[in-house]
């Protein structure tokens, strides 16, 4: 992935962050990301994220497991080794309902949090840039892209006014890597950004 | 914003104590990043000898056979399976505090549900180890799964209650873990990003999957838990019922009985609410997290006993009327002459179910007693002994006099390697929480952070001053905001 140049403001307060961030997009500057410890409920939509589909995902993982354990087990009871059971009906709809909702369950679930690993880029061994540790404890941190022509100060400056406690600039990769978080490995930090 | 975090004065603090995020971050890791007390690693110590003696017990039964148990003919199914049932009943709570209690956006599972998911998880493991090793022939476990084989092949048996248990325990498992996990992402990296020490940065980086708090995550994350919450609420019902299937589709007296799914299910919330009591009031204590884990969480959970033990009561009522009612006379023999008779060998264990799960709750319809943490704490033990006789009850009384009165058995008393295996589950499930304690964060650090503006206790001061003001004046100022 790229490598880029960002400047970096630290909130104290999660209040002052709904205002920021639309000055942010008003102002036309390049907002990369918003880290904060915990979810801000209307945060992603003042950020002008789209609604995320992962549930529409869940969904389709679902029925495609009611639709698996249901067929599989038609296809058992009636066409490949049709038992007589008390010479009940090979085709025991009620009697398989617990298993197809059991199937649905498992593969609505699974593949959603497979989907989120994915589409998040989560997983054991996954290294990313974090732009202030604090970002997971108490701070929230703002990201402005300057790679592209804004100059250091002018953003600086301005996400001061907007009540940033503290800025700094920082030259950094935006993907992920393999690494590990007991070493220091600042893959940006000894080369220009790319621009 | 103010209008945003406004709640009500009326309703008690959930977070006790001048708090900031900070000083969340550092109550709930401190346990973690602290050396393990003496305490903790007799606990710990006393449960891995535990867990020992069971890995022995189950030992000798792969060895010798299920013959190293005293289940026979009449009485085939035991300890195992009450054990199994019980522990399975454990494991209800969790899910329910974390799911059901989040569709219901009850702020005070936030305190609980971390460690409460946990014991969900190991009770579950435990229960599972039950009729794995009851099968006997525990190499040919995967029998249960229907893969395709040589002998046919020759497939399992959908229509039968034993193999949706099979599923239904697995996929509750698989789908508790992954809820539990996802929620545990950001707090384990709240634990990297501050570690000192170089094995924890590399162990808790690992571990937290490199989350970093980006706000898209986070609109991911609160989807999928909430989906994920969803799913698990008729998951945790169905698991339960489908249990109770193993019983109720059978014809033995005492046991084909329609009840059975509803009964079975609060029966399972009211041992499982009990479990997290004994497990959280020592927790709290121990890791000093009385300011999190408040007398309100602990009131709340008393309510929810009360609540189920009460309808497990009227059940096991219910029960009697009908076998009355049927006048069924086999039906009639079991409840009136097995359970319910005082005299009858097993009346004892009846009434001693009784008095545990029926009586003994009542008292908490009284706040103080609610509200005392040694009254909770010795009723959370009773509440799971009378649960484990519960089983036991279902079971036994209901097998050990069948329809032919020359196999009747006598009386059936476990083996040393029956308790020995259900002592091992102990071990298992102490093991488990105590190296949870120890490495997890036990308190759910992000979900704490989302609700201290609005329920910790120094900030809900402020409301009073909103409160007070008018609300055309609140209107005003939040207009204000926007500009």
């Amino acid at each position: 992935m790229a490598i880029k140049k960002f400047v970096v403001g630290v909130f104290e307060e999660e209040g002052n962050l709904f205002n920021a961030v639309r000055r942010v997009r008003k102002s036309g500057y390049r907002l990369h990301d918003v880290y904060t410890p915990f979810p801000l409920h209307g945060l992603d939509r003042e950020m002008g994220l789209r609604d995320t589909s992962i549930h529409t995902a869940g969904f389709i993982y679902g029925i495609t497991g009611t639709a698996l354990a249901l067929g599989f087990m038609t296809w058992v009871f009636t066409k490949d080794w049709p038992l007589n059971i008390g010479g009940k009906p090979h085709f025991a709809l009620p009697a398989w309902i617990p298993i197809m909702f059991e199937f649905t369950v498992l593969l609505s679930a699974v593949g959603m949090v497979l989907t989120f690993c994915y589409v998040c880029q989560l997983a054991p061994f996954v290294r990313k840039h974090h732009f202030d540790l604090r970002s997971t404890d108490d701070k929230f941190v703002m990201v402005i892209d300057i790679s592209s022509n804004n100059s250091e100060t002018e953003v600086s400056d301005f996400l001061t006014n907007l009540g940033a406690s503290e800025t700094n600039v920082q030259v950094a990769e935006t993907g992920w890597w393999l690494g590990r978080y007991d070493k220091e490995q600042k893959l940006g930090a000894s080369r220009e950004p790319s621009h | 914003m103010s209008l945003m975090k406004y709640e009500s004065q009326v309703r008690p603090p959930l977070v006790v104590g001048d708090k900031d995020y900070h000083q969340v971050t550092e109550d709930i890791v401190r346990p973690i990043e602290a050396r393990p007390s003496g305490l903790w690693w007799i606990g710990f110590l006393v449960s891995v000898a535990l867990l020992l003696f069971g890995v022995y017990s189950v030992y000798r039964e792969v060895v010798y056979g299920t013959g190293q148990w005293n289940l026979h003919k009449t009485v085939g199914w035991g300890w195992d399976i009450t054990n199994f049932v019980w522990w399975v009943g454990i494991g209800h709570a969790g899910t329910l505090i974390s799911a059901i209690l989040l569709l219901f956006r009850q702020g005070w599972r936030t305190g609980v549900n971390r460690a409460a998911e946990a014991m969900t998880i190991f009770a579950v493991m435990c229960a599972g180890q039950f009729p794995i090793w009851h099968m006997g022939r525990v190499w040919m476990a995967f029998f249960v799964l229907p893969y395709p084989n040589t002998r046919g092949p020759l497939w399992v048996n959908f229509n039968s209650p034993l193999l949706w248990d099979v599923f239904a325990i697995s996929t509750y498992f698989t789908v508790s873990l992954l809820f539990w996990y996802t929620g545990l992402l950001p707090d384990l990296a709240t634990v990297r990003d501050r570690a000192r020490l170089k094995w924890r940065k590399y162990m808790y980086g690992m571990l937290s999957f490199g989350w970093t708090g980006s706000t898209k995550h986070w609109q991911r994350h609160e989807s999928l838990s909430l989906v994920l919450a969803g799913l698990s609420t008729p998951l945790v019902l169905s698991v339960h019922t489908v249990v109770s299937f193993d019983f109720a589709t059978s014809v033995i007296p005492g046991w084909h009985t329609t009840i059975f799914p509803p009964y079975f299910v609060a029966g399972a919330i009211f041992s499982g609410f009990a479990m997290v009591q004994t497990l959280l009031l020592v927790t709290r204590k121990v890791l000093s997290l009385e300011e999190y884990i408040t007398i309100e969480h602990i009131e709340v959970m008393n309510k929810v006993i009360v609540l189920t033990g009460s309808i497990v009561g009227i059940a096991y009522l219910t029960e009697l009327f009908v076998a009355w009612y049927g006048q069924n006379t086999f039906e009639m023999w079991a409840f009136m002459e097995n359970r319910a008779n005082p005299f009858s060998p097993y009346g004892w264990a009846y009434w001693l179910m009784m008095s545990c799960n029926v009586l003994s709750p009542q008292i908490f319809w009284f706040r103080k007693l609610r509200r005392n943490i040694t009254v909770t704490f010795f009723m959370s033990v009773i509440v799971n002994i009378g649960m484990w006789f519960e089983r036991f009850v279902i079971i036994v009384t209901s097998l050990y006099r069948d329809y032919l009165p020359s196999s009747w058995a006598t009386y059936y008393t476990p083996t040393i390697w029956e308790i020995g295996f259900y002592l091992g589950t102990f071990g298992l499930f102490f093991t488990c929480y105590f190296l949870f304690s120890k490495f997890f964060p036990v308190i759910a650090i992000a979900e704490i952070k989302h609700i201290l503006k609005r329920s910790g206790d120094n900030y809900k001061e402020h409301m009073d001053v909103v409160e007070k003001k008018h609300s055309d004046e609140l209107f005003v100022e939040a207009h204000a905001e926007h500009h």
